[in-house]
């Protein structure tokens, strides 16, 4: 600061602006690019892996309660060479991105026809909103009894996750899409399907991936719901057998393979939400 | 930009006779406790003008006295009105693809271009190539060429303003309804624009119906002007005052017969004349 004082004060309002200017550009490039977001958001993994290494070189707690992260590790390296970690990550995979599939095209049909007209609203609000008052694991019980162990229950029950938050996001959006914009278009000769596709559709496209990432959550939570219950493979199946045999370290396998996996998904549809948006809105 | 008064593609168009004939409309508050009875709100009544084919009337009035609800009942966005409107001979009974309407708000669609909101307002089957001309050139004589492949969100207000104007420009419609259109605009940009309208209208005949709060503005480029406002002891606005603006345009701004007519104008507005001479014609 001294070393400017013999300025001129206009010259040193530049030098401070040029200054200021500098720093945050040079903020903005460390938070903006690849590296430094990836950098950033791997602090606290790290931390925690180098904690749970800590608390069990310490043997804080004994095995069964916290193994070492060598030992999930191992375990994990044992159930690849039996053969039985793929074919339930596999199996496990396929029934959330079925369910999902089939859950979220019906919410977003359902969700379209309640959000543009009245009268869809009127006949299938109510109803719906019942459902969905139903906590998930009620549906468990009938979905065994009606499809038995099949793919079936597990497949509908993971559909029903997803269908909701799709539903509900679609038909609100639809139903808030600025009045104004749609008015324009109609005043400009849209009405249908044409005004549907050229104003609605495209006014709701962010809320819709928004509410996908949602029932994509909810798949998975579902899915865990029913492997848990009722089957012989998959990530759930695998954290119930573990828990009955005594492995916890299976189980902190099939939760970390689940948060990986969740991570995973909903990572790729953010991609793609950041295109929507950028496109869209 | 708007010196050009020769449009390539202006001359194809015929301006409509616009007829009102005992036109009001009320409103009935939606928001009324159960049990009370809603008592309709007259805005707007007993409306009888004859617009006639090429004529440019501005329409003046204060704030909420229901000019955009008359423009949009003459587009045919508003149908729950007395009285008939007819343009050409034929009642407006829904939307009208003989007018085009350039709204208060610039009513842009986000996820479009400038361009590709412009090219919203084209007549329909037009040609492709024909249609991408008109538009281009109606951004060059907006000034919007610069812009025309951003985003509604990149643009400032005045120019959204100037986008929508061109939308509405684009269908070279036979009537053509202008709330505030320029409104947003600075004093040089807004001169620019009267002038461009001035253009328009004089290579393409149209008939304008133009809503503004600017007794200069209306005084400079109406053939009549209207001045909505209520009658003492009667509810709703309705045409208080009609005033054909002598002299062929350009206006002289100092001319002692508009400046009489402007404090008229102001009086019928509610804002007191600084001058004691008395009004005539
Ligand atoms: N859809 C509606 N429902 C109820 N009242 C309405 C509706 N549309 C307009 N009004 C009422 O009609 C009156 C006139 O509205 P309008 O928008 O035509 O005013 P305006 O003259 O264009 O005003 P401004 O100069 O502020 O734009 C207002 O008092 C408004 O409250
Ligand atoms: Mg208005």
């Amino acid at each position: 600061m001294s070393a400017t004082t013999d300025l001129t004060p206009r010259a040193q309002a530049r030098g401070k602006a040029a200054r200021q200017g500098g720093g945050s550009v040079r903020r903005a490039r460390f938070t903006s690019t690849r590296g430094g977001q990836f950098l950033i958001s791997s602090i606290l993994p790290i931390a925690i892996l180098l904690a749970w290494q800590l608390t069990s070189s310490l043997g804080i707690f004994t095995v069964g309660q916290l193994p070492s992260p060598e030992m999930v590790w191992l375990a994990g390296v044992d159930l690849v060479q039996r053969g039985l970690l793929g074919p339930f990550i596999g199996i496990s995979v396929q029934r959330v991105l079925i369910g999902f599939a089939i859950g979220a095209s019906l919410g977003l049909f359902f969700g379209a026809i309640v959000g543009l007209a009245r009268v869809w609203d009127f006949f299938f609000g109510s109803t719906f909103g019942a459902i969905r008052a139903v906590p998930s694991l009620a549906w468990v019980p009938l979905l065994l009894l009606w499809l038995k162990i099949g793919e079936e229950s597990k497949i509908t029950l993971i559909a029903i996750g997803a269908f909701f938050p799709v539903y509900t996001t679609v038909a609100a959006a639809l139903r808030h899409v600025d009045k104004q914009l749609v008015e324009a278009g109609r005043a400009f000769g849209l009405s249908g399907v044409q005004l549907f596709t050229t104003v609605q559709l495209p006014a709701v496209v962010p809320s819709v991936i928004s509410g996908l990432r949602l029932a994509l959550a909810q798949s998975w939570l579902f899915l865990v719901a029913a492997e848990l219950i009722a089957s012989s493979a998959g990530l759930g199946f695998l954290l119930l057998d573990s828990q009955n045999n005594g492995r916890t370290d299976r189980v902190i396998l099939a939760i970390i393979l689940l948060a990986v996996f969740g991570k995973t998904t909903d990572a790729l549809l953010g991609l793609f939400e950041k295109w929507a948006v950028r496109r869209w809105a | 930009m708007a010196s050009s008064t020769t449009m390539p593609y202006a001359v194809t168009n015929t301006a409509f006779e616009v007829r009102f004939d005992g036109v009001g409309r009320s409103f009935t508050a939606t928001n009324t406790r159960r049990g009370e009875s809603a008592e309709p709100r007259i805005v707007l009544r007993d409306i009888n003008i004859t617009v006639k084919p090429g004529e440019l009337v501005a329409i003046l009035g204060t704030s909420g006295c229901g000019k955009s609800t008359l423009l949009r009942i003459t587009a045919g966005l508003d149908t729950g009105f007395t009285g008939n409107v007819t343009i050409d001979g034929t009642p407006v009974e829904g939307i009208d693809s003989r007018s085009a309407f350039a709204f208060q708000e610039p009513r842009l669609f986000p996820w479009r271009s400038v361009t590709q909101n412009v090219a919203l307002g084209l007549p329909h089957g037009i040609d492709k190539a024909e249609g991408e001309a008109r538009v281009a050139e109606l951004l060059e004589l907006v000034g919007l060429s610069a812009s025309a492949h951003h985003r509604p969100r990149e643009i400032s207000g005045g120019m959204a303003q100037r986008a929508s104007l061109a939308r509405a420009l684009a269908r070279n419609p036979g009537v053509l309804l202008l709330d505030e259109p320029f409104g947003a605009l600075d004093a040089l940009t807004r001169l620019k624009m009267q002038d461009l309208l001035l253009d328009i209208h004089a290579a393409a005949p149209t008939t304008v119906l133009l809503v503004t709060h600017d007794v200069d503005e209306a005084l400079q480029l109406a053939d009549r002007v209207i001045l909505l406002g209520r009658m003492p002891g009667e509810p709703g606005a309705t045409i208080s005052e009609l005033v054909t603006v002598p002299g062929g345009r350009p206006r002289d701004r100092g001319s002692a017969e508009l400046a009489e007519l402007r404090a008229h104008l102001l009086e019928g507005l509610g804002v007191d004349r600084h001058t004691t001479s008395t009004f005539s014609i």
